[in-house]
């Protein structure tokens, strides 16, 4: 039997306008998992992902047509809660985009714009368990009123994602998470995504296909605005079952 | 094409693993006319020349490794070389058959035949065409000819049985011949053995044209 799918899509479609940007896209994300999606520049993954939290919601003239299941929930249903579902579904950005505030206030922020403010000594077991959570609390725990600007790029980024944690999600989307990062960083990042993956479903998209084959445990593999593929990892990286996917991971055309 | 200069030198390398499998081709035609004729001198050249061989797969692998570790080659790219990397080990495990029958024909010295060669030329024609038709398979990704190959396995094993026996027969009425004999099984048993390597090349195809690691000869020996 297949692993149960967290997300699962049925004949998706979505316009910008008239632009055609998904087109017919039907994929099963698995829970607990990374599942990366690739494909060049302008295919469609951002937009897919944006789907995934509704996110394009945000873009004017947008249509969207199929069905979106979260947990057998279709969230494109127009009485979805769009607060509670970013909170379930949360999501990290290519730029970490911390707040001009302290480490502590912007991990206390997202709890307070979700309502999930208690007491003070509630907060605080939260900053700290989130930040234990992506390694930043034995660095950070005596400047946590320091401003998180003055972080580096990877400590905000892991900022980035304990303001994801703290809302206590079920799925992380990230776009292009380490494209700001140091390759050093980058791989530091990725070993995090892989240990948050055993409580967490993550759906990671990138422009880096060895991220991708380094990270994932599904990719998909997406082209002119089509699903083309999706499979292990391992086996589009070494056997894809596509000519498309093959030339593309090859870099035989783009 | 984006990646023309990896894909060059991808190319080369195919190129110079149909180099190394002709100069093991080379080998093993030289050491069983050493044999058949006794020609120490020729069988010391043999000898030598597998340093050559050896030479060549280390720098084959060094390519595919070099490859590896600056170009992340995946699906049939990565299948490619990785191939390749099973290939030419056997190729240098064949070399080294060859350069085997060598050292039995110095072991062997001036005393004549057991009797004249006739199964071991059989054998190697046999087995030096398995090890081209997979190499030339290799080069046409061309699966299905790669499994055909491993059927005339089955061929070299009973030449290998016959000649086995009949050299026990010698034995038998002649103990006088027990060590002589026992040298020309030696030989014939690596040529047996270089059979069993081209079937592994064949295998390497299939799995470089289908991405499916493939068993596809179970040798008797």
């Amino acid at each position: 039997m297949e692993p149960q799918a967290k997300i699962e899509t049925k004949d998706l479609n979505l316009f910008y306008g008239t632009f055609h940007a998904l087109t017919d896209v039907n994929i099963r994300i698995p829970a607990r998992a990374v599942t990366a999606i690739i494909g060049p520049s302008g295919c469609g993954k951002s937009t897919l992902l944006r789907c995934f939290n509704r996110m394009n919601d945000l873009v004017e003239h947008t249509q969207v047509t199929g069905r979106i299941a979260i947990d057998d929930q279709n969230i494109l249903e127009p009485q979805t809660d769009l607060i509670a579902l970013r909170r379930k579904v949360g999501m990290v950005f290519q730029r970490p985009n911390v707040f001009s505030l302290s480490i502590y206030n912007n991990l206390k922020f997202g709890l307070r714009i979700h309502g999930m403010l208690s007491r003070r000594n509630e907060i605080r077991q939260s900053v700290r368990t989130g930040l234990e959570q992506v390694g930043l609390w034995d660095d950070l725990k005596d400047k946590l009123s320091a401003n998180a600007h003055t972080l580096t790029l990877e400590q905000q980024q892991r900022l980035c994602i304990a303001r994801v944690l703290i809302l206590r999600p079920d799925i992380i989307l990230l776009d292009e998470p380490c494209s700001a990062l140091d390759p050093i960083a980058t791989l530091r990042v990725e070993e995090l995504l892989r240990v948050l993956c055993k409580d967490y479903t993550l759906v990671i998209v990138t422009h880096n296909m060895q991220q991708a084959a380094r990270v994932s445990d599904f990719t998909g593999f997406m082209y002119l605005g089509r699903l083309v593929e999706f499979a292990d990892t391992q086996k589009i990286f070494t056997n894809p079952a596509e000519q498309l996917t093959e030339d593309y991971i090859r870099g035989s055309f783009g | 094409m984006p990646r023309e200069g990896f894909y060059r030198r991808i190319k080369e390398l195919e190129h110079e693993t149909l180099e190394m499998s002709e100069m093991v081709c080379d080998a093993i035609g030289r050491s069983v006319e050493a044999l058949k004729n006794l020609d120490a001198e020729a069988a010391r050249q043999v000898v030598a020349n597998d340093a050559q061989v050896d030479k060549k797969r280390w720098q084959l692998e060094d390519r595919c490794v070099d490859l590896i570790a600056t170009q992340q080659p995946v699906a049939s790219d990565l299948r490619e070389i990785i191939a390749t990397l099973s290939i030419v080990r056997d190729l240098e495990r064949i070399g080294d058959y060859a350069e085997g029958i060598g050292k039995i024909v110095l072991m062997h010295g001036h005393e004549p035949l057991v009797r004249p060669l006739t199964y071991l030329p059989v054998m190697a024609e046999k087995a030096v065409g398995m090890l081209r038709r997979s190499l030339e398979a290799f080069v046409q990704r061309d699966a299905k000819a790669a499994r055909l190959i491993c059927d005339e396995d089955d061929d070299v094993d009973r030449l290998y049985d016959q000649a086995y026996h009949d050299l026990i027969g010698h034995m038998i009425k002649d103990p006088s011949v027990i060590t002589r004999a026992t040298y020309l099984i030696w030989a014939a048993h690596n040529i047996e053995r270089i059979a069993d390597r081209a079937t592994n090349i064949a295998e390497s195809v299939v799995y470089l044209v289908t991405g499916t690691p493939t068993e596809l000869n179970v040798s008797k020996y």
